[in-house]
């Protein structure tokens, strides 16, 4: 409760810089965002949902945030070291929490109607369109981070996609951490996908700068009736970095949505995913890697909420843990009275590398229907030493078996992924990750 | 001589299981191992393959002039050293192709040479297929993974050929076969004999032994070879038993 004083002191003495730096709609929710902050907090380790992970103390250091939206130059030819080929996209850029830029001809090729570029922007052009959908599904009222970036939040991304408009190109969004002092980043991304509408949005986090960073990303998916939309959310920073991102998705009827989280290369991470099922026939795939070692630590918490009939959920979250890292999975899939002819499947797969490696998995179905196909599944391991000695008799030396071993074990994760150059090149930066060649982030390598 | 034997004592998690082992290999030549359940022919396998479950506590081993208990066990590999395994590993994600690539590759860059050009790598996984008659769907699959127990045998043999070891350790390779199965199996490892390479036959039954023609047969007894003779002796078990061969060794031992 403390630090989160400090923040709301800190906006009640800047609410005229914030709002300056933001437009109407972002600021018409700040009096709801303080009063829930006031109420909540933050969230701290003695609640449930965040045993693993106290997010209340990642606020406590006296964090500067860009309120008066200063000028922050970022080397963007920095965030093309990558040399990983054939991922073609139209590309967009936040600088820590502020738009950037895009491709020059970005807008030239979207299809008519589409608005993808500064959430700031889109809600001084169409405000009323924004206004729609701006702050309706992240829940405030709960220790969460929802209060605390809509408090702050001032610019962000938005992807608006109208009625049965397709998108074929995937959009990518780098985010870079790019200070030359420690900074917390509030970014916010809008996605609202008309009735038969699709698209693909890759999200690349990166830190450039080996400064401190703290950032909370809050993340709304609207998914109309019959819509397809796939988020690739690939996290690469550095030990420094500390991550809280909530995302809430909205599904009408028969959408389609695919959510993959990958964390890379991080330092403190928490990714919460709330998804309501609104419409009957709807299916979310909902999948994740972590590969972290060191003391790098990643908690991904889901929440499916089937509310009508004939939805599934499917998820597939597995973790590698070196060293001393630590990692936490809660899933928890609800199946409201009447959600009949639900098929719901959530595993969580991880393998402790090492003795000192923690992770703390836990499944929970809640079903109030009876004609339901709900499973879950967890396991907490090492590498099948048997395989090892298998692959070591045909001339395989250890570390490469291991490696092979690593690689074979989220490679069924990637497996997942819809998006195929992104999954030759998730199987190339995982592989490199594995070997120690990412040994921080040196820039987008999913990207180019 | 290829493989020198001698005094070997090994056992697994403090337990003594292999009491004095000697036995010499020289090239051409195939031995057959038999003996009762629990009388250590598995460890023995396991033993010279280098796995680190195992330890040697006494004795030593040279294999084609060097010691073989030194390396590591993807080096005795890479030094020609083969065993198909009685209970092949399924290894999720991980393609036979690449599997098989990487160990090629690797073994070659053990002995100084540069990685093989795919299309002759996909040259010889054909011609080894073929000679085990597995098919090239198998090459996409993950190793082992939904194979039956005859095509996982089968891929034992076409890893055996593959990797053209000088001397092979075939571990209960009939164990688990149909006479269809086991006829093909032992065709492929026929066919790989020549006078440079050795086989040891580790079996329970006279049956393989009828595909794959013995040299020399002994008899492994509680961690000893307790009699070595000619393939008239696979025969004579095959009719008798074990009783006499552990009888005449514990009246000798008088």
């Amino acid at each position: 409760m403390k630090s989160a004083q400090n923040y709301i002191n800190l906006f009640k003495e800047n609410r005229a810089l914030v709002d300056n730096g933001s437009a109407g709609v972002l600021n018409s929710l700040r009096d709801s965002a303080l009063s829930c902050l006031e109420q909540y907090g933050l969230p701290h380790n003695g609640l449930e949902e965040y045993l693993h992970t106290d997010v209340s103390k990642w606020f406590e250091p006296d964090w500067g945030m860009n309120l008066a939206r200063l000028d922050m130059p970022v080397d963007f030819a920095q965030a093309f070291k990558c040399s990983v080929p054939n991922l073609s996209t139209q590309l967009y850029f936040l600088a820590n929490d502020t738009f950037a830029s895009s491709d020059t001809a970005a807008k030239n090729l979207l299809p008519e109607g589409v608005i993808a570029g500064s959430l700031k922007e889109a809600a001084v052009e169409h405000p009323e369109l924004v206004a729609g959908f701006y702050g309706k599904l992240a829940d405030m009222e709960k220790p969460g981070i929802a209060a605390f970036n809509t408090l702050f939040a001032q610019d962000g991304f938005i992807l608006y996609v109208p009625d049965c408009v397709v998108i074929e190109k995937p959009l990518q969004l780098i985010t870079l951490l790019s200070s030359k002092v420690d900074l917390m980043v509030n970014r916010r991304i809008l996605v609202v996908l008309g009735r038969d509408a699709q698209a693909k949005l890759l999200l690349c986090d990166h830190a450039l700068a080996a400064n401190q960073h703290l950032t909370t990303q809050v993340v709304e998916i609207f998914a109309g009736s019959g819509s397809t939309f796939e988020l690739y959310d690939l996290e690469e920073t550095h030990y420094a970095n500390r991550r809280t991102s909530e995302l809430y998705v909205n599904q009408e009827a028969n959408s389609n949505v695919e959510i993959d989280y990958v964390t890379l290369h991080n330092g403190q991470t928490r990714n919460t995913v709330f998804s309501t099922f609104a419409g009957r026939g709807s299916n979310l795939s909902l999948n994740g890697i972590a590969t972290i070692d060191k003391e790098q630590h990643v908690d991904n918490m889901t929440f499916a909420d089937h509310r009508v009939s004939d939805c599934t959920s499917n998820e597939l979250f597995k973790y590698v843990l070196d060293d001393s890292a630590s990692g936490s999975f809660a899933g928890k899939v609800l199946v409201r009275h009447g959600a009949q002819h639900t098929e719901s499947q959530q595993t969580n797969r991880n393998i402790c590398l090492t003795r000192q490696a923690r992770m703390f998995t836990q499944p929970q179905l809640e079903i109030y229907a009876d004609d339901v196909k709900c499973s879950h599944g967890a396991t907490v391991g090492q590498l099948d030493e048997n395989a090892m000695f298998y692959m070591r008799q045909r001339g395989i030396p250890e570390d490469e078996a291991r490696m092979m071993l690593m690689q074979a074990f989220v490679g069924e994760v990637i497996g997942h992924v819809s998006l195929e150059p992104l999954r030759d090149r998730l199987n190339r930066l995982v592989e490199k990750r594995f070997r120690g060649e990412l040994s921080q982030c040196e820039g987008c390598r999913a990207c180019r | 001589m290829m493989l020198k034997i001698e005094n070997l004592h090994a056992g697994i998690d403090g337990k003594e299981i292999l009491k004095g082992i000697n036995l010499e290999v020289s090239a051409g030549q195939v031995h057959a191992i038999m003996g009762p359940n629990g009388s250590g022919k598995s460890t023995m396998s396991n033993v010279l393959v280098g796995h680190p479950s195992y330890q040697v506590t006494e004795g030593s081993v040279t294999f084609k002039g060097k010691n073989l208990l030194d390396m590591p066990a993807e080096d005795r590999s890479h030094e020609g050293l083969f065993m198909s395994f009685q209970y092949p590993v399924e290894i999720p994600g991980v393609s036979m192709t690449n599997f098989m690539r990487t160990a090629i590759n690797e073994k070659r860059k053990y002995l100084g040479l540069q990685p093989m050009a795919p299309t002759d790598f996909l040259k010889l996984i054909k011609e080894k297929r073929d000679l085990v008659k597995l098919d090239a769907k198998f090459m996409n699959r993950s190793v082992n993974e939904g194979f039956s127990g005859g095509e996982k045998k089968r891929n034992e043999i076409f890893q055996m050929a593959m990797l053209e070891p000088s001397l092979s350790i075939l571990d209960e390779t009939d164990s688990g076969l149909d006479i269809d199965a086991l006829r093909i199996v032992a065709d492929g490892v026929n066919r790989l004999k020549s006078p440079e390479t050795a086989v040891i036959v580790i079996t329970h039954y006279q049956r393989l032994l009828d595909y794959i023609k013995p040299d020399i047969v002994h008899v492994l007894y509680q961690g000893r070879i307790i009699k070595t003779a000619g393939p008239e002796l696979a025969l004579e078990l095959e009719e008798r038993g074990y009783d006499w061969v552990i009888k005449e060794f514990e009246d000798s031992q008088k």
